[in-house]
């Protein structure tokens, strides 16, 4: 089990609650047992909940999962055909089966910014002090820790969800916050037809400073070498004592290159490339935000999910496949008979964002062309329906403050995505 | 006799956000009165571990296990 996080560990649980006894390596390169992330944002960033209390729900059962748990050791390179992986420690691991589930990293400002480096960077770049991501329950703690020094201003690059959800929880505390926006709408990338514009408008009328269209050339940086503001592309510079940068997440593949695995490239999602099955190669199988699946559940159309949900039905999944892959290495049928028991990983992805008092929930997955149709309230107002139609279909379902509608929409999508049962709920 | 699992809801605290619902739809239901129900009071065991996934992600922190 290649790691600990959210998605290894629902593989881990589902390997154990299938009756295997056999031993089970779990390795990550954090030093504890990885947070739960939805409180990190959120409870824990208010000050509300202690770090602890953001523990995985795994954590309480580690001593009955008994596991060779390997923390602070992070894989550093694969050979899928040997199914043996090399340790940041030296070692060198060989395993019946391998579940892979590295998770993502944050990425950082991209090339121009003077902190990127060229290619765009992600996480493993040193951020000048007062510059933040937030991925890890450190993160959230050294964060939580400035923010607790009532900064004059909080900068927050990115209007995506955990932009949004770090910004929402600034104002909260009672800070003046900036959130800086490179597109035209928020949430271009997720919702098309421009309808990603209700999160400026919630952020607004909770008195957070929205610009959009906004272009970072730097960081400005005092003379010890910490966060003075942000340069914008206009040539205008913004104070700030804290800037925290929410531009999304990358898979964590770079240790593949050389595997074996085929990767695919970021303008295709990015991660490992998996059959329905989330099997990577024979004996290797992905999860969580790493896996790239044909999800047949929407025609076989390849997916990549960073959502919390995704991770644990995922890994649960990726468990029992593994084991179905180590009971047809034993057996003398080979993989064949396992992918009958194991079948295709179908999914309607789910994820929920609160900000200020306002629940977001999104049900499915739509591309770019797909027609925005509102269903219930309005977009400027703060409770409404919007699905999401392409042809016959009805490919995602966002609401906000409505839970009710998007749950009922979520369980007739996962019967089935025809356009006129999922409308027919309104 | 091994007792079961008893699923209990304040409502003192609870604001029907159907995130229960959405994890297990066969004991949570909320319902055109935007209040939520509860299918099963008394959910079959292989049932816990979403039960304690329901516990944890509720945002207002109004279910609760007995048993």
């Amino acid at each position: 089990m290649i790691g600990a996080s959210l998605a290894g560990m629902a593989a881990v649980q589902s390997i154990r609650a299938s009756g295997h006894d056999g031993p089970i390596v779990v390795v990550d390169p954090a030093g504890s047992l990885p947070h739960d992330r939805p409180p990190l944002t959120k409870q824990v960033l208010a000050g509300q909940w202690p770090l602890e209390r953001a523990a995985q729900p795994a954590a309480a059962r580690l001593d009955e999962l008994d596991l060779d748990l390997r923390l602070g050791v992070a894989a550093t390179g694969l050979n899928a055909d040997r199914r043996s992986v090399s340790l940041s420690d030296g070692s060198e691991l060989e395993a019946s089966a391998l579940v892979l589930a590295t998770g993502s990293h944050a990425r950082t400002l991209p090339t121009g910014s003077g902190h990127g480096g060229p290619g765009g960077g992600d996480g493993s770049a040193a951020l000048p002090s007062g510059a933040f991501t937030l991925r890890t329950g450190a993160d959230c703690v050294a964060l939580l820790e400035r923010l607790e020094a009532e900064p004059a201003r909080v900068v927050v690059i990115g209007a995506g969800f955990i932009g949004g959800e770090v910004a929402a929880t600034c104002a909260g505390r009672g800070l003046t916050v900036s959130m800086l926006e490179a597109a035209p709408v928020p949430l271009q990338r997720v919702l098309p037809g421009g309808v990603g514009g209700f999160v400026t408008e919630l952020h607004r009328r909770n008195g957070v400073d929205v610009r959009l269209g906004v272009s970072i050339e730097a960081l400005n940086l005092n003379g010890d070498g910490s966060v003075r503001g942000v340069a914008l592309g206009d040539g205008s510079n913004l104070e700030a004592e804290v800037v925290v940068i929410g531009v999304g997440a990358a898979p964590t593949v770079d240790w593949l290159a050389d595997s074996g695995l085929t990767l695919l490239e970021p303008h295709r999602g990015g991660g490992i490339l998996c059959d329905e099955t989330l099997l990577a190669h024979p004996g290797v199988v992905a999860a969580g935000d790493v896996a790239a699946w044909p999800n047949p559940h929407f025609g076989g159309e390849l997916m990549r999910v960073e959502h919390w949900e995704n991770a644990v039905d995922a890994g649960t999944h990726a468990g029992r496949r593994a084991l179905a892959e180590l009971g047809g290495r034993d057996a003398s049928g080979g993989g064949e008979a396992a992918e009958a028991t194991v079948g295709a990983f179908s999914s309607v992805p789910w994820f929920w964002s609160d900000q200020f008092d306002s629940k977001i929930q999104m049900v499915g997955r739509c591309g770019p062309e797909d027609e925005p149709v509102v269903v219930a309230g309005d977009l400027t107002g703060d409770r409404f329906v919007v699905l999401f139609r392409r042809g016959d279909l009805c490919t995602a379902a966002l609401g906000l403050n409505r839970p009710r509608q998007v749950m009922q929409a979520r369980m007739r999508m996962a019967e089935s995505l025809d356009w006129d049962g999922v409308a027919a709920l309104f | 006799m091994v007792e079961g699992m008893k699923i209990v809801i304040d409502y003192d605290l609870c604001e029907a956000n159907a995130i229960c619902m959405g994890i297990a739809p066969e004991v949570f239901e909320v319902r055109e009165d935007d209040n939520l129900y509860i299918l099963q009071e008394e959910p079959a065991e292989e049932l816990r571990p979403k039960m304690e996934e329901a516990v944890r992600r509720c945002p207002k922190q109004a279910i609760s296990i007995e048993g």
